[in-house]
């Protein structure tokens, strides 16, 4: 067995990559957002907010898939509307890999978000308010800098299940070669195919060097922020 | 007047039920725990909207329900310094100093470097507040109240966290705060020293009321009030000036209008202002001139007022020239001394505390 990949595996971890980033980063505002929203928020139907941003962890990822190509899926309601308004196709695209990697990921992030947001110190933000922030002003000046350590996690969970996404991803999308065939997919493949055993081994071991990295920066980042923010 | 304020508000049992109209220079927010200091101090920086109330400061009108009034927090311009400090963790001592002006782009008074000396920054402006005393804390915490441009400025027990030295520390920095600058200040405190320190004038607050306004001699010398300020701490306050020096036994001479006061040396210049406060329970009372006695102060005076109530000691309020003095005997000697109102009686004086330290002197 060689360490050198060939170009079909560089492609699955190419896209997997890509698609782990896109899903992260697409999920952080609708994510800050959310979880404002359930953290300061006092609505009717809070709770059912809460349960359904909560589905993906609890629902058998196949069903998520199978939802996401109800709803995005070329005939789907939601799924026409972003085709015919932005020309955006999830159904058997790699953007639809992305969709389903940012909503699996999504509870994640929205809880480490959530989290460092009840953990800031309102009487920080009525400070502020004294000093002639508005709300906005409060928000980015203090809330903000004060859940970053939330975010930064969130961003690392999110990235790390969205690099990993499996169930739903080959359900809305299905495994297609350099376009829907993630790096999970793709080890799935090769243990599926005959003499494919050293194929799925190499990327296992990218798989736990990229999850391994991912951890590190996040723990080196967040000791950084902990000496950065120790409390007054 | 400079500042007026009447808010109404309930939060659980508690009822806020607060009125007071004050002037320039510092208003002392004055009661126990519990008095409802802070919550009307909240009501005036914004933080807090009563079910009803009006609040005007310098002429400007930023809450009124009856009218459907409420300028927020971050447009009236009041500046708040905390118990806790709250500098924002984040942000170095510079950046926490400057926050406000992130906001307020167009104030250019004071300026950094003015608020920098004011209160001796200049060593701390690169640290970050983790590394700061308790002290230097409220210190950054006023300079950031002040470059905000505050036109009042809230101080909610800025003392109450720090130890005794820290205290003695600060205070001369409020004091050169109230001279310096002309920014009226409403100081919230449940410490006697304090507020008679620093007050010019004094809110007695209890149980969510105001009960009395006035100056400090007025409101520490009224009998009624002093169930209200604490009965240890209970006790009258004189304006007073050091009328001369006596170099051989190392005293000073106060005069004020209870007559002269004869204290331990003050490093004072003569004509200084200080204020004198004499706990009633530091005063004894004589019916006749006591002859012998290693007390240096003996006041002639008249019973104003007894107020006796069915514990073993009662308070008296006397009379000395204008000014009042309270003191606090056993019922007991009441009786023996034939005490009523309108009796002359010399009232010796065992310690005072000055004002101008937390400290009290013995004499």
């Amino acid at each position: 067995m060689t360490l050198a990949l060939t170009p079909e595996e560089l492609d699955a971890i190419r896209l997997s990559l890509r698609v782990a980033l896109w899903a992260m980063a697409c999920s952080l505002p609708p994510a800050v957002l959310v979880a404002l929203v359930l953290a300061r928020g006092r609505f009717w139907g809070k709770a059912l907010l809460d349960g359904i941003v909560h589905l993906p962890l609890v629902l058998p990822p196949v069903v998520t898939g199978y939802l996401l190509l109800l709803l995005f899926g070329r005939q789907g309601p939601l799924g026409r509307f972003f085709a015919e308004a932005f020309g955006l196709v999830f159904a058997f695209r790699w953007t639809g890999a992305a969709l389903a990697a940012a909503i699996m990921g999504f509870p994640l992030m929205v809880r480490a978000i959530r989290l460092s947001l009840e953990a800031v110190d309102r009487r920080l933000e009525a400070a502020a308010a004294t000093l002639g922030a508005g709300a906005l002003g409060v928000f980015a000046t203090v809330t903000l800098p004060l859940m970053l350590p939330g975010i930064i996690a969130g961003l690392i969970l999110s990235f790390a299940r969205s690099f990993g996404e499996f169930g739903a991803t080959i359900t809305f999308v299905s495994n297609i070669p350099g376009e829907t065939e993630t790096l999970p997919l793709a080890i799935y493949a090769f243990t599926q195919a005959p003499g494919g055993d050293p194929m799925a081994l190499r990327l296992t071991l990218v798989s736990v060097a990229v999850s391994m990295s991912a951890l590190l920066a996040a723990e080196l980042l967040a000791r950084r922020l902990a000496r950065k923010l120790a409390p007054a | 007047m400079t500042i007026e304020i009447e808010a109404e508000h309930r939060l659980g049992a508690f009822r806020l039920e607060a009125a007071f109209a004050s002037g320039p220079g510092v208003t002392a927010l004055f009661g126990r725990s519990g008095a409802g200091k802070t919550t009307l101090v909240n009501v005036i920086a914004g933080l807090l909207r009563p079910a009803r109330g009006r609040l005007a400061v310098e002429g400007a009108l930023l809450l009124d329900t009856a009218r459907g009034i409420f300028v927020p927090a971050h447009k009236r311009r009041i500046g708040y310094v905390f118990q806790e400090g709250r500098l924002f963790p984040h942000l170095t001592v510079r950046q926490n100093l400057l926050f406000g002006r992130w906001f307020h782009r167009k104030a250019a008074h004071p300026t950094m470097a003015e608020v920098v000396a004011l209160l001796d920054l200049a060593p701390l402006v690169d640290r970050r507040p983790a590394a700061l005393s308790g002290g230097e804390k409220q210190r950054v915490a006023i300079g950031r109240a002040l470059l905000a441009d505050p036109r009042l400025l809230l101080m909610d027990e800025p003392l109450a966290s720090l130890d005794a030295e820290r205290k003695s520390e600060i205070l001369p920095y409020i004091e050169r705060l109230r001279d310096e600058t002309k920014i009226p200040i409403v100081y919230v405190s449940h410490s006697i020293p304090e507020v008679t320190r620093l007050a010019t004038t004094l809110v007695l607050m209890a149980a969510g009321r105001v009960e009395a306004v006035g100056t400090v001699e007025e409101v520490m010398g009224r009998l009624d009030l002093a169930p209200k300020t604490g009965r240890f701490e209970a006790g009258a306050v004189l304006e007073a000036r050091v009328a001369s020096h006596d170099a051989t036994y190392g005293l000073t001479q106060l005069r004020c209008a209870a007559g002269e006061l004869t204290v331990p040396r003050l490093a004072l210049p003569l004509g200084t202002a200080v204020r004198v406060r004499i706990r009633a329970r530091d005063v004894i009372i004589a019916r006749e001139p006591p002859r012998a006695i290693s007390a240096l102060n003996v006041l002639r005076g008249r019973v104003a007022e007894i107020a006796a109530g069915d514990a073993a000691q009662c308070e008296i309020r006397l009379a000395l020239g204008s000014a009042s003095l309270l003191a606090r005997i056993t019922r007991r000697s009441l009786a023996e001394l034939d005490l009523a109102p309108g009796s002359e009686v010399f009232a010796v004086v065992k310690s005072v505390a000055l004002g101008d330290g937390p400290e009290t002197v013995e004499i």
